[in-house]
């Protein structure tokens, strides 16, 4: 019962890695960039949400919210790249991952500027009340979590994989300039995954700030997410949820049966021993270029 | 403007393209010499301050601005360079050799660690390496007989052959003994650039494939590179624990990597200048920003994270409007007058290039 209990509890962490390695993921797939920032779009998500629907500051029901604060997200991310990223088109890798680095540092001292430092909990209908499943607890707040990231993972796999303007973004990533002779708009398309990116990482934001309290830092959970992302294999969306699954739960497996010290080192340790014989994650996409 | 009318090769590769450069980078050095003459010991505990990030800055370079692989886990072979140094201190040796040995092994440890890192580039590398860093903080922590653990450890003074230097009561010493490990090291860069080795490292930078094409070893250049780049590093580190006086498994965090490796973005990838400018910015901002927020808001406010997030302002700004960083816009600047009035606008453009997944799905 107790190993059920640790996985259960596992896989719903494991889900909120999943659901910000997603955005880094339909970046990376689209625009072949790295968003460092995206753990501090789910940390800026959440707090939006908070402000909004919070008795002290706007005190709007949860569910008017949480959509709006999905689509406060998505313009950001869609304004950040329109009035920043855009003008790094064409310029190496190494530049777009130092300013998203930069950007992450530039939103937490925003956020906390303006909603403080101190952990706040959201109000929020999913924070209430537990499900017995036989023997094992569950928080409501879990069980959304969990459904909640399959339904997205779910619903953006088949977007890439369907939907005309999924496919021009692929396109736009695997080769730009072919992309422009298919006349698609391939600076808009970036545009609009970078909004779509930041509605995941409000959504993650929800969930996360549903399970527990938040402050200005929740957002340095990226680098789990990263790990998460990794041992997917970037690129791969079903790819980042198996990551951000394996990551959640060696985690409770790892504080129960190992001593101490060992226990956070657990998910860094399985990162580099999947970077060192799997340099591209489980899920690889990447052959080696032959000269 | 100058004109260099070059009638050999071994005019390409000297020290000092011509004498009146050689005079003022020997101007330079005096003036350095001659600083804790001309201001109070406060600031030359600052200027050491800058010399250090220096130090680790030109490490970083090496790798990242002369060889192209970011890395983000440079405060591990800190804490390495730092931990050597005091540990071997504390076996007994004397600092004369503890303190270049403690570099050496930084730079093993390094090009150990990079031999499974090389099969990785560009973002995988640099999340190896984030990797790297969080996980040397918890490293310390389970290694509590050698390093102390989370009450840390106190470097002893230093003693090169019965003369002694202590960063708080004689500043002026510590500062001399910082200034020549800065020149070394500089020089040592600076060699290194010259040398067949320095221009693989650039190939490699440039363009993996070519470079493999003219016959360079791209795994055993970027080896040799990640070595060598730590073993600065870990002079730095260890003059840094000197430096701080006293230091933990928490002093060379993951925060510690990013203002490393963004201090050279800042002040220019790819030159040795670069790293000095971009330290004197990352020694001085908490300064500057505490002096200007008592003119504007008065003293006693605290704004928690103000540094990080002006910090990240300043960095995103260079990004978008000057690449080049700050040596970049003096090369414009000076550029601009020497070619009085032939400058034209786009002489610095950089060609841009089309992306390409190297995913095949």
């Amino acid at each position: 019962m107790e190993v059920l209990q640790l996985l259960v509890s596992g896989l719903a962490n494991g889900c909120v890695y999943g659901l910000i390695a997603l955005g880094f993921v339909l970046i990376y797939k689209a625009t072949e960039a790295v968003n460092f920032a995206q753990g501090d779009f789910m940390m800026l998500g959440a707090f939006v949400t908070l402000g909004l629907t919070n008795a002290e500051y706007m005190d709007l029901p949860f569910w008017i919210a949480a959509p709006l604060a999905i689509s406060i997200m998505a313009v950001l991310g869609y304004l950040l790249d329109f009035f920043i990223l855009r003008h790094l088109f064409g310029q190496s890798q190494t530049a777009v991952v130092i300013l998203t680095i930069a950007l992450g540092f530039v939103l937490r001292f925003v956020a906390g500027l303006i909603w403080g430092h101190e952990p706040q909990t959201l109000e929020s209908p999913l924070a209430l009340g537990d499900v017995q499943f036989g023997g094992v607890v569950l928080g409501m707040a879990d069980v959304a979590v969990i459904v909640v990231t399959f339904l997205l993972t779910w619903s953006l796999y088949q977007f890439f994989q369907r939907t005309k303007l999924g496919l021009a973004m692929q396109a736009a990533s695997q080769n730009q300039m072919a992309a422009y002779f298919m006349g698609i708009p391939v600076r808009r398309v970036q545009g609009l995954i970078w909004g779509l990116a930041g509605a995941t990482a409000a959504v993650a934001g929800i969930l996360f700030a549903s399970k527990g309290a938040i402050d200005p830092n929740a957002g340095l959970l990226g680098i789990k997410a990263f790990a998460a992302a990794v041992i997917g294999g970037f690129g791969s969306l079903p790819g980042a949820l198996a990551g951000g699954l394996i990551v959640g739960v060696i985690e409770p497996f790892a504080a129960r049966y190992l001593a101490a010290g060992y226990s956070q080192i657990a998910p860094y340790a399985l990162l580099l021993a999947v970077l060192i014989f799997r340099p591209h994650g489980l899920f690889s996409q990447v052959r080696v270029k032959k000269v | 403007m100058r004109i260099h009318f070059k009638t050999t090769y071994e005019q390409d590769i000297r020290l000092f393209p011509d004498l009146w450069t050689a005079c003022v980078y020997g101007a330079l050095i005096l003036l350095a010499f001659a600083l804790p003459y001309l201001i109070n010991e406060f600031y030359v505990g600052e200027v050491t301050n800058v010399l250090i990030w220096a130090i680790a800055g030109l490490g970083l370079m090496l790798l990242t601005g002369q060889t192209g692989q970011a890395s983000l886990g440079h405060a591990a072979f800190l804490a390495i360079g730092c931990y050597t140094n005091t540990i071997l201190i504390e076996q007994g040796l004397p600092f004369i050799i503890a303190f270049p040995l403690a570099g050496v092994i930084t730079g093993v440890v390094g090009a150990i660690i990079a031999i499974p890192a090389l099969r990785l580039h560009g973002i995988y590398l640099a999340i190896a390496t984030i990797a790297l860093s969080i996980l040397a903080d918890d490293i310390i922590v389970l290694l509590e007989p050698w390093t102390g653990g989370v009450s840390g450890k106190f470097p002893e003074m230093i003693s090169i052959f019965g003369f002694e230097i202590e960063r708080w009561t004689m500043p002026t010493r510590f500062y001399y003994l910082v200034l020549v490990v800065t020149i070394i090291c500089t020089l040592f860069y600076r060699n290194l650039l010259r040398s067949p080795l320095g221009r693989a490292f650039a190939a490699v930078r440039d363009s993996e494939v070519s470079a493999t094409a003219m016959g360079v070893h791209i795994a055993r250049t970027k080896a040799t590179a990640f070595g060598l780049s730590c073993m600065i590093t870990g002079w730095a580190g260890a003059l840094m624990g000197y430096y701080a006086g006293t230091f933990n498994n928490e002093t060379f965090s993951i925060v510690i990597s990013i203002t490393l490796l963004m201090m050279i973005v800042i002040g220019g990838l790819g030159s040795i200048h670069g790293a000095f400018f971009g330290a004197v910015v990352v020694a001085f901002l908490p300064q500057g920003l505490s002096i200007l927020k008592d003119g504007l808001i008065g003293g006693g406010v605290a704004i928690p994270g103000l540094e990080t997030g002006v910090f990240g302002m300043i960095l995103i700004l260079f990004i978008l409007f000057e690449p080049m960083g700050i040596y970049g816009r003096w090369l414009k600047i000076r550029i601009w007058f020497e070619l009085f009035p032939f400058a034209r606008k786009d002489m610095f453009r950089r060609q841009k290039s089309y992306l390409k997944t190297e995913r095949l799905r």
